[in-house]
């Protein structure tokens, strides 16, 4: 036993794991602090999980997109966020188009579909556009090469955003038919938060339909598994990429859709941490797996949206909120070091 | 004593079990073929060999020292270096950096060394210049010395991998089908190199080898593999006229005759 | 490729049309409007209009080309037609903005907007037909270069470009240059008629004439014998660092503080050249070392933070300096052994979320007391020798360019080392390399270590510079700053380094105009180079031996026994 030890110790694995030993310390500590105290009431936690949740689910639908290409081209899209971003800025227009008419306030339900249809359109555009022209010629570049590329296309969306739409902040026009709150027993749910979750399931589950029980699905898998085999069996493999990453877009677009209706505003740099953060979230449930995904996303919105109150402030750490993202991003180190296969991910150990 | 021993390695790989329980003995100064239909887990014993794989269960003694499931750094420090299948040069760079790649094990210049450059340093440089030219020219590559790897032909490449795996000095080589590819005139170059490799230098080589009439002109022993098990060994005599051995070739359709027809049957199955 | 089907019109057409989307977007996200108003010669000829004008005659001069290949006689309309066409989109943007309001989605669809595409003081329907026929023009201009010898049409084009950059370089060049000459090439805005011409033949002749020589000059070098060659690399050594000494006497105070700036990114660019041209390893969290250098830096000398003096004595800069270095170095180490034992893309990211994590802990509240939170520090200490103290630019740039020399010599001495082949055999396959006996993880934290510390050293001399700092200067578009300046001039390549920052760093800070586009710009060229010229602008020494070789040996390879391209899996 000592031998093998001997054999096979690292000197790296030993920090590592005293850091992750150490985190987990803190962390458990900070939440029995805190809980003891009795700081907050179960009201506040509950609507901590529930914002979580719908956070969450956002993370849920932009993830999707990573971890779609991902699983298919083994490269992470480092522009997925700007898809999105630029969803949001298709779903803002319309809103305020509509609110102007009058429309958004006689048709609620007719309106925020047609946000959905353009802000959807518009990020599979960009999607798929971003595909034809800067991935499709590096199918077989070395690896660093399409994410440097990748780098490169995020910049020049954002800052296209910024150009065309200008640098403020813009303002979601108020949507009466979401705002307010349902009261369900001792918890407020938001109506916006209610609309997230069911447009959430409702993507996801189309998504569920798609890839397991159409041809296209089969395409999308097949050429996953092995893009030449896939070829030899007669399956476009361009055009099944380019599905790809329309439906990453399409997902995209109605997670800007969401994110306008909840935080109710968009810019053109917002692509950038819900990005990451989503990233993460799809790392976090197994990258290259779609259940893992939306199981990523969730966890991760919980995490972040109660981990500052549960466990920051116990630390006594001042202002705990600030560090909210700060929580998203250690989740993301701990979990690349620690389970870069993720939760339900085994995907990956094929690939690396 | 006996140079390598690996003793019940297994290694499976989701549901392929890829060796069960596999024995080897490698004898000191000898050249020990491992040949075996495609599939049948001469890379992956290779690979655990060389510390890319964990066995799961097993012990391989190298030198009488347990180097199961060490690093690979590790295990090429211990002097046993290898090629590939398919070739793995550093393409981009010169065919002599190539070489001096391979010397890192014996080479100490350190962070601060490298900076300063100390006259031990450049003793050390120009030295490992020698030596590297010398292999080159053992493998008959000095004169393209300042060429780009990738720009080498096909069977100079092959002999610059060896080179690379020389440089470290090793006690044991593995060779993964060092001709595969090769006209007849190339291998049977090569086949003269494995042998100066053992003759001139006294080093250990473990070869996977397709080709038979290779097989059979210079190894000591021969172990043949099916299935991840071992299912003969013996020199190429006894080999040739092992019913087993026959069995695993002419179960899979490959020709029949003295060196076993085709020169890889894993190209003529595929 | 398709490029076996031959060209046809419809081809043309197609180029023309993504042309015109390029010179649409150019407008709709401002870059026309900012840069009408930056004349190049007075009265006549506007940054804008070099920028589409030129953009049509590129596509026109790409298609001419790629048609002539097929045959000479489709060459002509293929490129008056691909140019043409560029020019009726953009028309068509300017009659689309006459007609409906874009304004509520597009900030920049502005009736000014449309004036400026159309020319002169035409509108409408007749503007957008010249406009279309102005293109073609070009086309046809396009066309007409193919006949000219090759040198005559670099020296044409170099002339151009040095009209371009005088014009735009007006601000810049005035303060330098004798009043005499002043007033010979400019006017209030942009060059006079005579001084553009001037200036055009001056450096049609120089480029003619460096075309000339260049080839000479460098084969001449390489024949040399090596003792001589020595000598020859001396000098030009020397009388490099000679120019560079003089420099800010020549500059002046504006553009030593842009050299300054330069300056700090060359250091930088070194350093992630180890981690990213080396050993291959993409960081983007790079700025983490750059901020961790600036503020241990900041927080040892500044006067400030009452909480920090009660622990730590108030340093000088000259204390302080190896603590900030060291302190870069420690974090590169700290965080190199975890980032490590990830792989390939995974590092990217895991670099990128832990130089967002450093932001975001420097910008808290939790950390205020000690590091000045969002407000940041001021009163960093600067250097100063008995009694004199470095305050402006020019002082502070000889420090900047000894910093650079000592990154440039352990960088060139580390990448001639058996450490830059460890790095370079990490970087071509990880795998082959570790049964080589190298060990990664050592390795790779030697070279993110190496990295981090010349981050620290940037870091700490640009806190200095400033005297006060803020967390916003510390975001991850430092990061991608420092990567695109290593894109764009070669990675693994210590000129290329310089060459980049000059460029990405260097020319944005001069062309004030152009600075609000910088990203944008950036972002385009990030994917163009990767798809066009992965190499750099200008890549290592060795792999240009390496594409001249490939040339020279061709004849040498045996076409059968093709080299196969080993897997990079």
């Amino acid at each position: 036993m000592l031998a093998r030890l001997r054999r096979e110790f690292d000197i790296a694995d030993l920090v590592l794991y005293l850091i992750g030993l150490g985190l987990l310390i803190a962390i458990v500590y900070g939440s029995i602090v805190t809980l003891s105290s009795g700081k907050y009431t179960t009201a506040q936690w509950l609507n901590f999980i529930i914002f979580g949740l719908a956070q969450g689910g956002i993370y849920a639908l932009i993830a999707l997109g990573y971890t779609m290409v991902y699983g298919i081209l083994g490269m992470i899209n480092f522009a997925h966020g700007e898809f999105f971003m630029m969803g949001s800025f298709g779903a803002f227009f319309t809103t305020a188009a509509l609110a102007e008419m009058g429309f958004l306030e006689r048709n609620p339900i007719l309106s925020i579909l047609l946000m959905m249809v353009v802000a959807m359109t518009v990020s599979a555009a960009v999607a798929v556009l971003s595909e034809r022209i800067a991935y499709r010629p590096l199918r077989r570049a070395p690896r660093l090469v399409p994410l440097i590329t990748a780098i490169g296309v995020s910049y020049f969306l954002q800052y296209t955003a910024r150009g065309l739409f200008g640098s403020s902040v813009k303002a979601f026009p108020n949507i009466p038919a979401l705002s307010g709150a349902v009261q369900l027993g001792p918890i407020a749910i938001q109506r916006s938060q209610i609309a997230v979750f069911v447009v959430v399931a409702l993507m996801l589950l189309s998504l569920y339909f798609i890839v397991q029980r159409t041809k296209v699905g089969r395409a999308i898998r097949s050429v996953a598994e092995d893009k030449d085999a896939a070829a030899l069996m007669g399956v476009d493999v361009d055009r099944t990429i380019a599905l790809t990453f329309l439906i990453g877009g399409i997902m995209a677009g109605a997670a800007g859709v969401m994110y306008g209706i909840v935080f109710r505003q968009a810019s053109f740099w917002m692509g950038f941490v819900p990005g990451l953060k989503a990233f993460t979230a799809a790392v976090l449930g197994g990258i290259g797996n779609i259940a893992g995904a939306v199981l990523g996303g969730i966890s991760l919105g919980v995490v972040e949206s109660i981990g500052p109150s549960l466990f920051l402030d116990g630390l006594g750490i001042a202002a705990p909120h600030q560090l909210k993202d700060a929580i998203a991003f250690t989740v993301l180190v701990l979990i690349l070091i620690f389970r870069p296969t993720g939760l339900l991910g085994e995907r990956l150990s094929k690939r690396a | 004593m006996t140079l390598l021993i690996a003793r019940n390695i297994k290694k499976r790989f989701g549901g392929l079990q890829a060796l069960t329980t596999l024995d080897v003995t490698v004898e000191p100064k000898s050249i020990h073929s491992v040949i075996g239909p495609n599939g049948a887990g001469k890379t992956t014993f290779f690979n655990c060999l060389t510390g890319f794989y964990k066995p799961e269960e097993g012990e391989i003694l190298f030198e009488g020292r347990a180097i199961q499931g060490m690093p690979p750094d590790r295990v090429a420090s211990r002097g046993i270096s290898r090629t590939y299948q398919n070739i793995r040069l550093f393409s981009n760079v010169t065919v002599l950096e190539n070489v001096l790649v391979g010397m890192h094990r014996h080479l100490h210049t350190g962070w601060f060394g490298a900076v300063i450059r100390p006259p031990t340093v450049r003793r050390e440089e120009v030295a490992a210049n020698d030596e590297a030219m010398r292999i080159l020219k053992f493998v008959d590559l000095d004169k393209k010395a300042d060429f780009v790897a990738k720009n080498l032909p096909y069977g100079e490449q092959r002999r610059l991998e060896i080179a690379r795996a020389l440089a470290s000095k090793p006690t044991l080589i593995l060779l993964d089908e060092p001709t595969a590819g090769m006209n007849p005139k190339e291998t049977e170059d090569t086949t003269d190199l494995i042998r100066r490799l053992r003759d001139d230098l006294g080093i250990t080589v473990l070869l996977i080898e397709h080709d038979m009439k290779v097989v059979m002109n210079i190894s000591d022993l021969i172990t043949v593999l099916d299935f991840g098990k071992k299912i003969a060994e013996g020199d190429s005599l006894a080999i040739r006229s092992d019913t087993h051995v026959i069995e695993a070739y002419l179960g899979r359709g490959a020709a029949t005759g003295d060196s076993y027809g085709a020169k890889t049957p894993a190209k003529t199955e595929a | 490729m398709k490029s076996d089907r031959p060209f046809t019109l419809v081809d043309a057409a197609k180029l023309g049309l993504y042309g015109g989307i390029s010179a649409i977007l150019i407008s709709l996200v401002g870059m026309t409007a900012a840069f009408a108003k930056t004349a190049i010669i007075a009265d006549l000829l506007t940054m804008a209009q070099v920028l589409i004008y030129g953009l049509a005659f590129m596509v026109g001069f790409v298609v001419v080309g790629r048609a002539a290949r097929g045959s000479r006689g489709l060459a002509l309309p293929a490129g008056a037609l691909a140019s043409a066409v560029t020019m009726l989109s953009l028309s068509l943007l300017a009659l689309l903005i006459g007609a409906v309001n874009l304004r509520t989605i597009f900030t920049n669809a502005t009736a000014e907007l449309a004036n400026l595409i159309l020319p002169g003081e035409t509108s409408g329907l007749a503007g957008a037909l010249l406009l279309t026929g102005a293109g073609a023009a070009v086309g046809l201009v396009a066309w007409l270069l193919t006949f000219v010898p090759t040198r005559i049409r670099n020296g044409l084009f170099g002339g151009i470009a040095a009209v371009v950059l005088f014009g735009l370089m007006q601000d810049v060049l005035v303060p330098i240059l004798p009043k005499s000459v002043d007033d010979f090439l400019f006017e209030s805005k942009g060059l006079t008629w005579v001084g553009a011409v001037v200036v055009f033949v001056l450096f049609f002749i120089l480029s003619y004439l460096y075309a000339m020589r260049s080839q000479v000059r460098i084969s001449r070098l390489d024949k040399l014998p090596p003792q001589q060659r020595q000598i020859a690399r001396f000098a030009f050594t020397l009388v490099a660092l000679i120019i560079l000494t003089l420099l800010p006497r020549i500059l002046g105070p504006f553009l030593s503080e842009v050299a300054n700036q330069v300056g700090f990114y060359i250091i930088m660019a070194l350093g992630l050249n180890v981690v990213v041209g080396f050993a291959g390893m993409l960081d983007l969290g790079y700025v983490a070392f750059y901020a961790i250098g600036a503020y241990t830096m900041a927080v040892l000398t500044t006067p400030e933070l009452p909480i920090m003096r009660e622990i730590l004595p108030q340093l000088t800069f000259w204390e302080a300096l190896p603590f900030a270095v060291g302190a870069a170095l420690l974090a590169g180490i700290l965080l190199g052994i975890p980032v490590l034992k990830t792989r390939g893309d995974y590092l990217a990211i895991i670099t990128l979320g832990f130089g967002e994590i450093i932001r975001l802990l420097v910008l808290s509240d939790a950390l205020k007391p000690f590091l000045g939170g969002a407000q940041g520090i001021t009163g960093v200490g600067r250097p100063k020798i008995d009694d004199f103290t470095a305050t402006n630019p020019q002082q502070f740039y000889y420090l900047i360019l000894v910093a650079i020399v000592v990154a440039w010599f352990i960088t060139s001495r580390l990448k001639s080392s058996r450490l830059g082949r460890s790095w370079m055999a990490i970087r071509e396959d990880e795998d082959v390399a570790a049964a080589m006996s190298i060990n990664l993880v050592g390795y790779k934290l030697l070279a993110f270590a190496t990295g981090a510390t010349l981050a620290g050293l940037s870091g700490a001399l640009f806190a200095s510079k400033l005297g006060s700092m803020v967390p916003a200067s510390f975001n991850v578009l430092v990061s991608i700053n420092v990567l695109a300046v290593l894109i764009v001039g070669g990675m693994g390549s210590l000129p290329g380094a310089v060459v980049g920052a000059i460029v990405l760093i260097g020319l944005p800070e001069l062309l004030r105009e152009f600075n609000e586009f910088r990203w944008w710009v950036y972002g385009a060229v990030l994917v163009f180079m990767m798809l066009n010229k992965p190499e750099g602008l200008w890549p290592e020494a060795t792999r240009v031996r390496e594409l001249h070789e490939a040339e020279a040996e061709h004849t040498h390879v045996d076409d059968d026994a093709s080299p196969t391209a080993p897997a990079t899996a």
